[in-house]
């Protein structure tokens, strides 16, 4: 798969404080790449340098072969993107608005605007004022701005903020449908966890101005698979499963460890043989969350 | 380029800003029609007739008897024969100097809106031309297209512009249309003096002369423009600094006012030329008005807002093509 986007050892420093430390984590066709990480982690100044709406310290952003800083145009021309909320001319309708974006990229005709209207579902709306338009709406409209001129790379940040749960499962299906169908990558910010998890195929978990792992969902799933125990009585059961392995944590009356496919039947047969009734022992795949917490050492998420 | 530019006047179109400028104009031009048509009929009453005609002949005698006497000096007698000139044609074209027609309120009108009321127009149209694209988060989008920053800012700078000819334009029009109704439209060739000079504390009338109504207003509306652009090109600045429009109109507000009372203060506070907003009244010079602070003059006020508009204008630049949007 090509490579869209290549981030090489971008830094930021405000003043002395560095707030972005060596990021560098490349885009392929076709695949939705999330950026995690709790509020001030990064996730939108990283996200703003590559827009260009932030000159990096140092580092250097390709877009499809060319440099962000030295040909900004005709590596911008690649990317759409929604930075944060999607803020249109409020006066204007939807329409414009789109034609305004249109006469600012060469060669777009009116056929691509009602094409990328159609896209995003707005047909019936598209000639009122944005100021009349639900949030939802709006994001939509965003969506449709960022499309407009046919790019490789949409860049969304936090792209499910104010939606209500039908509007995010629309949001999620056609994010996976642009990168599926239309080959785009995608890059999604979000400190929403479940969401990263239910839309993209590799993530990167992003602290305090750095990437702590990059990898697919489902290896860091995987590899952090937990089983549960429903056993009675619970305390001497703990106490017995703590000399085989580590008790991760004790959850409505269950004892959660590792995974380990091996070890389960023979540390089952040991409860057993004990006294102690194991009514459940099932494989459980952890949240991004408990993922998260593990990482970063403790650190909460909001 | 086109296209941009076309983005921008639409933008300021559809904010509806000129169109609110249009109606305080219109609105105020209405209000000083009034007011000037009640101090001509005042005038008249205080004169006890309405024949204004045999006035001006007493008048006309007045100079010339005053011209046959002798040890008159020389300077002195030219302007007063400019001044006999200028009553016979107010004679001749039978009009009535102290209820003239739509162009003379036109002129009185730039005269007096140039300092103050001109720049506030202006102000109001451009203070948010950038401003607002950082307060609204429009400008993420607009900076995030392939066009360079520099082209986006030039293109609200020629849509800057573009406002600002509009207003000195709509000012004029409104002006003369709304007076006219009340005053007849009449008056494009009235003679006027100028070419007035101070020396010092002195008013220099060797080079005065007489030039055709039209004209000057031609030199006046010039003028207005010439202001208008540079206090326009001041606060696209501002605008580029500042997120908050309110905040832009507060700074530029608080500088124009200042202007207007420094003017009238200032005399022996030298260096308070060099403030672009006492330097506004550029009308003046061609009135024979003495300037706020000795030893300016047209030249020199021309220059001083030429340093400041082409200071800000480069500040405007530099800054937004550098600067990180947060």
């Amino acid at each position: 798969m090509r490579e869209t986007l290549i981030v090489q050892e971008v830094r930021k420093a405000i003043g002395k404080k560095e707030i972005i430390k060596g990021l560098s984590f490349t885009l392929k066709e076709g695949e939705v790449f999330g950026f995690l990480g709790p509020n001030g982690a990064g996730k939108t100044t990283t996200i703003r340098m590559l827009v260009g709406l932030i000159k990096p310290t140092s580092g250097c952003i390709t877009i499809c072969g060319f440099d962000l800083q030295r040909q900004f145009s005709e590596a911008i021309r690649h990317i759409g993107c929604i930075v944060e909320n999607p803020e249109l001319y409020p006066y204007l309708s939807g329409w414009e608005n789109l034609e305004h974006f249109a006469r600012m990229v060469p060669n777009i005709s009116k056929e691509r605007i009602q094409e990328v209207v159609e896209l995003v579902g707005l047909q019936n709306r598209i000639h009122d004022r944005v100021r009349t338009y639900s949030l939802g709406m709006r994001q939509r409209l965003g969506i449709a701005q960022a499309l407009l001129g046919k790019p490789k790379v949409l860049i969304l940040d936090e792209p499910t903020n104010g939606l209500d749960p039908v509007g995010i499962r629309e949001m999620r299906e056609f994010i996976r449908f642009l990168a599926e169908k239309e080959g785009l990558s995608v890059l999604v910010s979000s400190h929403l966890l479940s969401e990263i998890q239910l839309m993209c195929d590799r993530v990167a978990i992003m602290a305090k101005g750095q990437i702590i792992r990059i990898d697919t969902v489902d290896n860091l799933l995987k590899e952090q698979a937990r089983t549960a125990w429903k056993v009675e009585p619970l305390e001497k059961a703990k106490s017995l499963l703590e000399k085989e392995t580590t008790i991760l944590a004790e959850r409505d009356g269950m004892l959660i460890t590792y995974y380990e496919a091996k070890k389960l039947a023979e540390w089952n047969d040991m409860l057993v043989r004990e006294g102690i009734r194991v009514s459940e022992i099932h494989p459980k795949l952890p949240t991004l969350e408990d993922l998260f917490i593990e990482l970063t050492g403790g650190e909460t998420i909001d | 380029m086109t296209n941009l530019v076309y983005n921008e006047m639409l933008k300021v179109v559809r904010k509806k800003r000129l169109l609110i400028v249009a109606s305080i104009i219109a609105v105020l031009v209405a209000l000083f029609t009034y007011a000037q048509f009640r101090h001509v009929q005042d005038v008249q009453k205080r004169l006890g007739t309405s024949d204004w005609r045999t006035q001006l002949q007493q008048q006309i005698i007045d100079t010339q008897n005053r011209l046959n006497s002798s040890g008159l000096a020389e300077e002195w007698r030219k302007f007063l024969q400019i001044r006999l000139q200028q009553q016979q044609y107010y004679l001749d074209h039978d009009i009535n100097p102290s209820a003239p027609g739509a162009p003379t309120f036109m002129r009185m009108f730039v005269e007096n809106s140039i300092e103050l009321f001109l720049p506030l127009m202006i102000m109001v149209v451009v203070a948010d031309l950038v401003s607002s694209e950082a307060s609204g988060g429009t400008i993420k989008l607009l900076l995030t297209r392939p066009v360079k920053r520099w082209k986006v800012l030039l293109s609200k700078y020629i849509a800057m512009l573009l406002s600002v000819s509009f207003i000195v334009l709509l000012l004029a029009l409104l002006s003369y249309l709304i007076s006219g109704a009340v005053f007849g439209y009449g008056g494009w060739n009235l003679p006027l003096l100028t070419g007035f000079t101070i020396n010092g504390e002195e008013l220099n009338t060797t080079n005065v002369h007489l030039i055709a109504q039209w004209k000057y207003l031609l030199v006046e509306l010039s003028l207005a423009w010439f202001v208008s652009v540079v206090v326009g090109t001041l606060t696209f600045m501002l605008s580029v600094l500042m997120r908050s429009t309110a905040a832009v109109m507060g700074v530029m507000l608080a500088a124009l006012i200042s202007g207007a009372i420094l003017s009238s203060m200032v005399s022996s506070w030298q260096s308070a030329k060099y403030l672009f907003m006492v330097n506004l009244s550029l009308t003046d010079y061609i009135s024979g008005t003495a300037p706020p602070i000795t030893g300016m003059t047209l030249g020199f006020s021309m220059s001083v807002l030429a340093v400041w508009g082409l200071v800000a204008l480069f500040v405007s630049f530099i800054v937004f093509t550098k600067r990180d949007v947060y």
